[in-house]
C-alpha cells in the first residue's frame, strides 16, 4: 500500500480554484459548472430513448438539444466536467488516494450510504435545475460576480444544510 | 479591453472548446488536492467538525472576485462581457434549499461527486446517478412548475445593482465578510482544540 499524501491547505486549494475560475472568465467569458453537464447528459439520453423531436418538446430539455449539439460530449460543460473527473483522478492517484470504497459515517452501512447518496443526488439534481445551477455555477461562479440570485442560492443552501443537519446526524456522526 | 478572449476574437470556437477540459482538469485537481473528494470531509462542514468546505469555497470566491474586479479596473477584462446568470428570487431560494438538503444527505455536490467517483468512491457514482434522476424528474414535471420556475425575475443583476452602490463597495463588503468568516472559523477550530 502506497503512502497517502496529506491534503493541500484549504486556503491554498481555494486560491487555486479561484485562479482557475478567473482564467475561465478571461479565456472563455464564463465560469465553472457541473450540474449543467448532467442536464446535457439527461437531455441527450432522453433524445436517444424518445427521439430528438420528442425530447425537444420538453422546454426544460430543449436548450440542451440546440442545433449543432448532437452528442453530449460536444457541449462545453460536459467537456469541462470530463476534465474535472480526469483532474480529480490524476491528483488522487499521484497522492495515493485512489481506493475503491464506499465512504460512510460510523453508524450506517454501505447499503444505507448508497441509498443516501442516490437520494441526496436526486434532491440536488432537482434543486440545481430550479436554482439554475449548483455549487460551481451559482455559488462559485455567480457568487464571485456578485450575482444576486447566486447569493440567494448560497444563503438558502447553507441554511437548509445546517437546519437539517441534526435530523441527518446518524448518516455522518 | 483584451479579455474575455472568446469575445475579443482571440480565441475561436475550437479554442473555447479545447479550453473546457483544461479548465476542468485544473478545477478537479484543486478540488481533490483540498480534500473535497471525500464525502465525510464535506459532510463534516454541517457539524462544524471539518470546515474545509467553507475555507475552500470562500477563498476561491474571494480570489476570483478580487481578480476579476481588478482586471476590469485595469482595463484588461471587460466584466460586462462575462456571462452573468439571471436572477429568479423564489425558485433560486427554494432550489438552493432543496440543494442544501441534498448536499447534506449526499455528502458531495455535483462537481465533487465526479472527483470522488474518479478516486474510486462508489458513493460518488451513486450521487452522480441520483443527479441524473433528479434532473430527469425535473424535466418530467417541468410543464407543471414552469410558472414558478419563471417567477420573480430580476434579470442579470448583481447585489450592488440592487443596493445602488458601486461594484467596489460590494467587493469590499464581501471581502470583509469573508475575512471575518475565516477568523470565526479559526476560533471554532481553536475552541475545539
Amino acid at each position: 500500500m502506497r503512502e497517502t499524501k496529506p491534503y493541500l491547505d484549504p486556503y491554498l486549494a481555494g486560491a487555486g480554484i479561484g485562479l482557475v475560475l478567473l482564467s475561465a472568465y478571461v479565456l472563455v467569458g464564463r465560469g465553472l459548472g457541473a450540474s449543467g453537464a448532467f442536464s446535457s447528459v439527461v437531455a441527450s439520453g432522453t433524445a436517444a430513448v424518445l427521439g430528438t423531436a420528442q425530447a425537444a418538446t420538453s422546454p426544460a430539455a430543449a436548450p440542451y438539444l440546440a442545433a449543432g449539439i448532437t452528442s453530449p460530449l460536444r457541449d462545453w460543460l460536459v467537456l469541462e466536467l470530463v476534465g474535472v473527473t480526469l483532474g480529480g483522478f490524476v491528483s488522487a492517484w499521484l497522492a495515493g488516494r485512489t481506493r475503491t470504497a464506499i465512504e460512510h459515517g460510523p453508524h450506517i452501512g454501505s447499503g444505507q450510504r448508497m441509498y443516501a447518496a442516490v437520494g441526496g443526488g436526486v434532491l440536488m439534481g432537482f434543486g440545481a435545475k430550479l436554482a439554475r445551477g449548483c455549487t460551481s455555477g451559482q455559488a462559485l461562479t455567480g457568487g464571485a460576480l456578485l450575482s444576486a440570485g447566486s447569493w440567494v442560492f448560497i444563503a438558502t443552501c447553507f441554511a437548509a444544510g445546517y437546519a437539517l443537519a441534526p435530523v441527518a446526524r446518524r448518516l455522518w456522526r | 479591453m483584451t479579455a474575455p478572449l472568446s469575445e475579443t476574437g482571440v480565441l475561436g470556437p475550437l479554442g473555447v472548446l479545447l479550453a473546457a477540459p483544461l479548465i476542468g482538469f485544473a478545477f478537479g485537481w484543486f478540488l481533490e488536492r483540498g480534500g473535497l473528494g471525500s464525502a465525510r470531509k464535506l459532510a463534516g462542514q454541517f457539524y462544524l467538525a471539518d470546515l474545509t468546505v467553507f475555507k475552500v469555497l470562500f477563498s476561491a470566491l474571494l480570489t476570483a472576485m478580487l481578480g476579476a474586479f481588478w482586471l476590469d479596473r485595469l482595463g484588461l477584462l471587460d466584466l460586462s462581457l462575462v456571462y452573468l446568470p439571471e436572477t429568479f428570487v423564489l425558485p433560486q431560494a427554494l432550489g438552493g434549499a432543496l440543494f442544501g438538503a441534498g448536499f447534506l444527505v449526499a455528502g458531495l455536490c455535483p462537481g465533487t461527486s465526479c472527483v470522488a467517483a474518479a478516486a474510486g468512491r462508489i458513493d460518488g457514482v451513486g450521487v452522480m446517478g441520483g443527479m441524473l434522476l433528479g434532473i430527469a424528474a425535473f424535466n418530467g414535471v417541468f410543464n407543471w412548475i414552469s410558472g414558478f420556475y419563471e417567477s420573480t425575475p430580476l434579470g442579470a443583476v448583481t447585489l450592488t445593482d440592487l443596493a445602488g452602490v458601486s461594484r467596489g463597495v460590494g467587493v469590499a463588503v464581501v471581502t470583509a465578510v469573508a475575512l471575518a468568516g475565516f477568523a470565526i472559523v479559526t476560533r471554532i477550530e481553536r475552541a475545539r482544540g
